[in-house]
């Protein structure tokens, strides 16, 4: 059976760590996803 | 060294109810990093006028001597990744993710000496081979953990890293152009700046990879998972020491697959701009594009992903299949979109063709798993990336001078990628066939058990076949 502690420090870590990744990615992607818009106006 | 002892495997082991899918965002700290290679040509035009600031002067740097500065990086990048892959696998990741920390923020120091200095000579050294090495190291690092880590799903695992190598670029590119414009003054341009900068937060952003990554204990295996116990077709459950690969004609086909399929798609990566410009001459402006470029690079990021997870349940060699096929007709079909003047079908060609360029990338780590196993997967991914760089050489070449032989022979601009497509199609006919030549590697191939044994505990090997 899991631990809940465990499962609720993993679920931080992961929330941290995507977060972490996942901020410049998407701020990168909407970047390229304007550019690519205001070429084809 | 006692000091680093915390970058070895041993302590890299994870603990129970340690949740794998922190694997992703590690290796992806390093691929986001990594892929800024993709974008590094947004500095080609500011480095020639680092003297001259407004336009370029009689010493500033040619386009033509830059230009080596991104190859020299990707030749190093195939080259350290075949000659360090046994290293990274049997170092375990955090060591190796680690050192391409050093090496990829390193580069770009070094390489702003350079630039500060006016030294080309540095800047080949700092980014083409200390970031080179960074690079063939970060690629291939995650590979094998994360295929550890998911045996149950390694084509989506590994198409997560690899999709943010694609990903690295768009935040990149911005971000350079953001960093340049904050150093540049009316005298000076902030080049140097720009890239201390950058290495220093690449660094870091590494570094923080290597902290989070472990791998799992030797008897872990996912909740609900059943490790079949008998292989399946073209699904090995044995291992290939890592240089007995080599020896395999699997390796060898599966390189020829990458090769072309890379070849094909790198040939008309960095000529996508010119081309749709030149073969919709007064349909297609320079702006629209630069936005075209954008969109395929998406597609190029989103295919590693989609293509790779899609393998898991269609398997390698069939997505491969797919890759080929389609890429026949879709090559084929291009200059077709140029005759009828279709701007809406030319694009929808590219994007898929970018989609697969890309999901290539991604679902070769897979395809080797499933061909040597998972105890040197990511050495053998490494040796097979020198398909990577012989493509990267191959590919513009065909293009360029293909094109420039047409135009000499008084072909028109629009019609003179023609031939260059036919041919890129027809190199995806021979990848089709090494594809179809695939068959599960034979068992003198295999490691015996207590050779496999003798390599996890670092003992030498004797007798290997």
């Amino acid at each position: 059976m899991e631990n809940p502690q465990a499962s609720s420090g993993n679920a931080l870590k992961l929330t941290l760590a995507w977060t972490f990744v996942g901020i410049p990615l998407v701020w990168g992607v909407v970047q390229t996803l304007v550019n690519a818009i205001k070429a084809f106006h | 060294m006692p000091a680093l002892s915390f970058l070895a495997r041993e302590r890299t082991i994870a603990a129970p109810g340690y949740s794998r899918w922190l694997i992703p965002p590690a290796a992806l700290c390093i691929h986001l990093c990594i892929g800024q290679a993709y974008a590094f040509s947004v500095f080609n035009l500011p480095m020639t006028k680092l003297i001259g600031i407004t336009q370029s002067a009689p010493d500033d740097w040619k386009l033509t001597d830059l230009g080596w500065i991104f190859s020299i990086a990707i030749f190093v990048l195939g080259a350290s990744a075949a000659i360090l892959g046994r290293w990274v696998e049997e170092g375990g990741p955090r060591r190796a993710m680690f050192t391409a920390a050093l090496c990829w923020g390193g580069g770009f120091l070094i390489s702003a000496f350079g630039a500060y200095v006016h030294n080309l000579w540095i800047v080949y050294l700092g980014y083409g081979v200390l970031g080179g090495i960074g690079l063939g190291l970060g690629y291939i690092s995650p590979v094998s953990t994360l295929i550890k880590w998911f045996p149950d799903r390694p084509g989506m695992a590994t198409g997560m890293a690899i999709m943010g190598f694609g990903g690295g670029a768009f935040i990149a590119s911005p971000l350079s152009v953001w960093l340049m414009a904050q150093f540049t003054t009316p005298t000076h341009i902030g080049v140097a700046e720009t890239w201390i900068a950058m290495g220093l937060i690449y660094m870091c952003f590494m570094l923080v990879g290597a902290a989070i990554v472990r791998v799992p204990a030797d008897d872990w295996i996912p909740a609900g998972y059943v490790a079949p116990l008998q292989p399946k077709r073209l699904v090995t459950t044995e291992n290939v020491y890592v240089y007995q690969a080599l020896k395999t004609p699997q390796f060898w086909l599966i390189w020829w697959i990458l090769c072309l399929n890379v070849t094909a798609g790198i040939g008309v990566l960095g000529q996508a701009s010119a081309m749709s410009q030149e073969m919709f001459k007064g349909q297609v402006t320079a702006v629209a594009a630069s936005g075209f470029v954008g969109l395929f690079s998406l597609f190029n990021m989103g295919g590693r992903f989609i293509w790779s997870s899609t393998s898991d349940y269609i398997g390698r060699r069939n997505t491969y299949f797919c890759f080929f096929a389609l890429g026949t007709v879709l090559y084929a079909l291009v200059p077709y979109t140029g005759s009828i003047h279709s701007v809406a079908l030319f694009v929808l060609c590219y994007a898929i063709i970018f989609s697969m360029y890309g999901g290539g990338f991604a679902t070769v780590p897979a395809y080797l798993r499933d061909m040597f196993g998972n105890r040197y997967v990511g050495a053998i991914h490494g040796l097979l990336l020198t398909a990577w760089s012989m493509a990267g050489i191959f590919g513009p070449v065909l293009v360029n001078y293909i094109r420039q032989y047409n135009v000499d022979h008084g072909v028109p601009p629009a019609q003179a990628y023609n031939t260059t497509m036919y041919l890129m199609a027809g190199l995806l006919v021979i990848g089709f066939i090494c594809n179809l030549f695939v068959r599960d590697v034979h068992t003198r191939h295999h490691m015996r058990a207590v050779e496999a044994d003798a390599e996890v505990e670092g003992a030498p090997v004797f007798g290997r076949r």
